[in-house]
């Protein structure tokens, strides 16, 4: 258990900027998720907290003592891959015990410690199997055992649920929550699902060309994101341009928005998150107080609990998440408002 | 998909049929002959056949067959040790780094399967005395290893190319040296791939006559230098008695191997 941080980490490959000067802090026993798209060098911090990549420049400490020339196998990191990477040509117990074996343990040990942590990731029975008669979900349990029987500082996962379906995607995350919080190792995991991050980390750093974007608890991410980057890649947004006034933004219409915060700086943009909204038929009387601003309907989405309305505002495509409450369907064409709280019009950066 | 394929019956045409056939007369029926041939007491292939051991109590007698038989062993085993410890390590290196000049080492590797060994063995010849190192069996293994060098490379490349990287990196992850990891991860999965590429290795050097022959020192020669020679003298059943021999050993080595190991097959 150990708390990890970088400090100002580049790296570069050839001509090809994967970090910038990243500086993150990963508590300890922390579940700390690194969100990005593909390129955006999420998966390269992970590989140089790992070992397996070393830093331009910059720091990696673990308990504040730099690791950053130490190599891989004196790091005692817990890495799991995208793919598992399991021995194909071992079974589950020798896969599990490899670590242990390698660092010569008595064998009266390994098979003790062994069966508690397939105890833990609920596999007890399945010794004798090799990976290729295993589901992809024990694939997982088991490249997850392998990795905390070792007891390491800082637990390292790459994409780890991503090649399973979406039932069983759902299962693991809980599992791994469940076993995270049971061991409170500390976790790094590298993902491009912005659900997965939501759902399965308290902290989330957001990574978008080798740079940190932004970085919170996925609450605060997600209800306060601070550029469009992070606005739209985390969840689903509606963007408003327009000039920044006293009070709010001035949109092209001429309507004012009233936006929540003004955090000094004047909003060009505004991010307005669809389930934030409500629509009203065009002759209802407005809530106190609520931005306004009137659409036609131009598509609807109905997913059972819940209806996405896609409405031609000015030209521009607006989304709008309705709770299924028993109402009709708005049909196609309508002209409708759009209304929203001004504390949920949140200023972002181009 | 090569499972479902195999499992469907293909309608063999008579013209296939009689092509088959062809083909397995032409290739095994000569050597089926020469094996009971081996047993006949007629050194002119007389019929019927008088059954009798005596070509192999010649055989027995003959030192410089059984020499010639003994040297071939020896040099097939040491180049296979040499080529395919040389050769696995040479094709995880391919595999592992991108070096200055890689591109065209790889390309390095198919000339000496294509240039004609008759080329190859006249400028080993040269080349060997020029630089003082001789004719002799040390020679003859030097001129093999690298004959048979690149047919490894070439196997155990291929096998590579199905090993995930990961794996490594895992073992890494978990404490292994590099060491440990090659032995333990990584030599285990190439297992067939060099199991494989050190038979190639062996039947390169074992069936070798050209090179052989010009790098052999009169008196000390490989079994195919000898039975050459002995064929120009005059042809004698004995030759067939230790075909016979060499003929029933490899096909016992290699369905040993067979059985545990699918060619081409996974696992």
């Amino acid at each position: 258990m150990a708390a990890i941080a970088v400090r100002e980490v580049s790296k570069h490959f050839g001509s090809f900027t994967a970090l910038d000067r990243v500086s993150i802090d990963f508590p300890d026993g922390g579940f700390y998720a690194l969100l990005g798209p593909s390129g955006s060098g999420k998966t390269t911090l992970l590989r140089i907290i790992a070992g397996f990549e070393f830093p331009d420049s910059g720091h990696v400490t673990v308990d504040g003592e730099p690791v950053e020339s130490v190599p891989v196998e004196k790091r005692d990191v817990g890495m799991m891959f995208q793919n598992y990477a399991l021995f194909p040509n071992m079974t589950v117990f020798d896969n599990v015990a490899f670590g242990l074996t390698v660092r010569h343990l008595g064998s009266d040990e390994i098979r003790r410690r062994v069966g508690e942590v397939l105890e833990l990731v609920r596999l007890t029975g399945l010794e004798g199997r090799k990976p290729h008669q295993l589901s992809g979900g024990q694939k997982q349990r088991v490249a997850l055992a392998r990795a905390i029987v070792i007891e390491p500082r800082v637990m390292l996962l790459d994409e780890p649920l991503s090649a399973l379906d979406k039932a069983l995607r759902v299962e693991m995350q809980v599992e791994l929550r469940r076993i995270q919080r049971e061991v409170g190792i500390t976790t790094i995991f590298v993902t491009h699902d912005q659900e997965e991050a939501l759902t399965l980390s308290d902290r989330i750093g957001m990574l978008r060309d080798g740079a940190l974007v932004q970085e919170g608890a996925p609450g605060e991410i997600y209800e306060r994101p601070r550029s469009v980057f992070a606005a739209t890649f985390l969840g689903d947004a509606n963007i408003f341009q327009g000039r920044a006034e006293a009070g709010g933004l001035r949109l092209a219409d001429g309507n004012l928005l009233a936006v929540s915060d003004n955090t000094g700086a004047a909003p060009s943009q505004v991010a307005v998150r669809p389930e934030k909204m409500w629509l009203q038929r065009a002759d209802d009387a407005p809530g106190e107080g609520a931005n306004v601003i009137e659409a036609q309907v131009s598509q609807h989405i109905f997913a059972g609990s819940s209806v996405t309305y896609l409405l031609d505002w000015r030209g521009q495509t607006l989304k709008v998440f309705a709770q299924n409450r028993g109402e009709r369907v708005l049909p196609l064409g309508e002209r409708v408002r759009i209304c929203w709280s001004p504390a949920h019009s949140v200023p972002v950066e181009p | 998909m090569s499972r479902i394929m195999s499992r469907r019956r293909l309608p063999l045409t008579s013209l296939g049929r009689v092509y088959l056939g062809a083909v397995l007369l032409f290739l095994y029926v000569p050597i089926l002959v020469m094996a009971v041939m081996s047993f006949n007491a007629s050194q002119l292939y007389r019929l019927p056949i008088e059954w009798s051991g005596v070509w192999y109590e010649r055989l027995a007698g003959n030192a410089k067959l059984i020499d010639a038989g003994l040297n071939s062993l020896a040099v097939a085993l040491v180049t296979t040790v040499i080529a395919s410890a040389l050769g696995t390590l040479a094709a995880i290196a391919f595999f592992r780094y991108d070096f200055r000049g890689k591109k065209l080492l790889q390309i390095l590797l198919f000339p000496p399967i294509a240039i004609p060994w008759l080329i190859i063995g006249t400028s080993m010849l040269i080349f060997f005395f020029w630089i003082g190192i001789g004719r002799g069996l040390h020679a003859m293994v030097l001129g093999h290893v690298a004959l048979a060098q690149p047919y490894v490379i070439i196997v155990v490349s291929a096998r590579l190319r199905a090993f995930d990287p990961h794996l490594e990196e895992a073992a890494r992850s978990l404490g292994a040296s590099q060491w440990q990891t090659l032995r333990y991860v990584t030599l285990p999965f190439l297992a067939p791939g060099v199991i494989a590429a050190a038979l190639f290795a062996f039947a390169v050097s074992f069936d070798q006559f050209v090179i052989s022959y010009f790098l052999a020192v009169p008196g000390v020669s490989t079994l195919p230098v000898e039975i050459y020679t002995a064929i120009r003298k005059g042809f004698t059943p004995e030759i067939n008695a230790i075909s016979t021999i060499i003929i029933c050993l490899s096909m016992a080595v290699l369905l040993g191997v067979a059985r545990f190991y699918k060619f081409g097959g996974e696992r």
